[in-house]
């Protein structure tokens, strides 16, 4: 029994059989319309999110499975007290598989250290979110073709965005890859990132404020949301949210060929402008995640199509 | 100064000096009610100054402990009167119980039944981080 907490759980050829039935179901729903017929998801959601709870129930629905769950700590037993040790091994008991969204960060791994069934973390603080990096993958995929020989731009919140330290993560095991770091002073990639994945693995970065200086070498440019949740202190929230805003101006000197991708939800960095331009890609990313929370499903529920 | 040897018993020998009162009560020894020497700042050919815990009694060390505050210390055990067996330290690849995590937003702040368990990430640099959040561990301090 398998679950996954970390992206780096999964093995480079084990994301490539996600990517591979997440492509096929995309081009064969009606064959994975009944794979988990009978199977339950437990959607165990503790703080709010709209997008990651809908895609897994979404993703599981459209596998012809069923859904429960909650969707905020307060209408579940937490609220009373409970442990993520006794909530897990009672969900077990009602469910076949389990995403879990916590606000403390490790909580989905006590949870899959206690149930009986496979737990997917769904979002754990500021810590891991793996399949917004799975949804991520697919769509860099998709839109290049491959992971190799890629310069990725990555901007806005780089010290307590967690899809950026997974990206990089993921990113850094394939070949000729460039991250360019794009931040305020503040909120730049903490240095244990920098060290324990792009100094160890030998990847090359750059480091800048200037978004427009770094732009005509970008061949993805993921954007972050400067999040309210993230600080201690609002202050620092009203300062820093604005920091970069992605305009069509700002797009001029950008290749065709750009990605632009944004994890969602957006307050006001990509201008709604950018939507319809052909580089935007941050609506299929949403779509490219319910495609490879379905391909994980499958593949923690040990379903064969 | 004049210290009994051992007939039953452990030395932990080759501690960094200043470091075997942390050591001391990391390791419990103070709840042992047998004869437990402490010596500071012995003369060492090797390390200039060393420090030598000596303990009156067939105990169990926890060399995890020991292994992560002091990893070049070394542990003999002694019957009757002879070195048996000598023990050298490594860094442990988990920790379980030693150390905090000081992490607000880790699960195990607010659940406080959990076990602190905390993995060797860098072992050249001797880095330990929390298992469920990643917090690097700070060294703890008495």
């Amino acid at each position: 029994m398998r679950s996954l907490i970390d992206i780096l759980e999964l093995t480079t050829e084990e994301l490539s059989g996600l990517i591979s039935v997440a492509n096929d179901i995309i081009d064969h729903p009606q064959k994975y319309a009944e794979a988990c017929k009978g199977k339950k998801l437990a959607t165990l959601f503790f703080e709010p999110s709209t997008r990651t709870r809908l895609s897994f129930e979404a993703a599981m629905y459209e596998l012809g499975g069923n859904v429960l769950g909650f969707s905020e700590a307060q209408s579940s037993s937490a609220a009373k007290g409970e442990s993520v040790a006794d909530t897990a091994k009672t969900i077990s008991c009602y469910a076949d598989i389990i995403a879990m969204r916590h606000p403390k960060e490790g909580a989905p791994l006590v949870a899959s250290m206690n149930a009986s069934v496979p737990v997917i973390n769904a979002g754990d603080g500021g810590h891991n979110h793996p399949t917004q990096t799975l949804a991520d993958l697919l769509t860099i995929y998709r839109e290049k073709g491959g992971f190799d020989n890629l310069t990725i731009g990555l901007c806005g919140d780089l010290k307590f965005g967690r899809t950026v330290h997974s990206l990089i993560a993921a990113m850094s095991r394939y070949k000729n890859i460039k991250f360019v770091l794009i931040s305020p002073e503040e909120l730049k990639l903490p240095s244990y990132v920098k060290k324990d994945i792009l100094k160890k693995n030998g990847i090359p970065y750059e480091q800048t404020t200037d978004l427009l200086s770094v732009m005509p070498e970008l061949d993805i440019l993921y954007m972050t949301r400067v999040q309210r949740e993230r600080f201690f202190n609002e202050e620092d929230y009203l300062r820093l949210k604005d920091s970069y805003i992605l305009t069509p101006e700002k797009l001029e000197t950008a290749k065709e060929t750009l990605s632009i991708m944004h994890p969602l939800p957006r307050v006001n960095e990509i201008s709604v402008a950018i939507d319809d331009d052909p580089r935007a890609c941050y609506f299929k990313q949403v779509l490219n995640g319910k495609y490879m929370r379905m391909a994980l499903i499958l593949k923690l529920l040990e379903v064969e199509v | 100064m004049n210290i009994d040897s051992i007939k039953d018993g452990i030395v932990i020998d080759h501690i960094t000096a200043g470091k075997s009162m942390q050591i001391y009560h990391l390791l419990g020894l103070d709840a042992l009610r047998c004869s437990v020497a402490l010596i500071k700042n012995v003369n060492s050919h090797k390390m200039g100054k060393k420090d030598i815990i000596k303990i009156d009694t067939d105990y169990e060390v926890d060399t995890d402990v020991l292994g992560y505050v002091d990893p070049g210390a070394t542990i003999s055990i002694i019957r009757n009167g002879k070195i048996v067996e000598k023990r050298t330290l490594s860094l442990p690849e988990k920790l379980t119980g030693v150390l905090t995590c000081k992490n607000p937003r880790c699960i195990t702040a607010t659940e406080q039944e959990l076990s602190h368990i905390f993995f060797l990430s860098d072992k050249d640099a001797g880095v330990y981080r929390c298992l469920y959040c990643e917090t690097k561990a700070e060294k703890p301090t008495l």
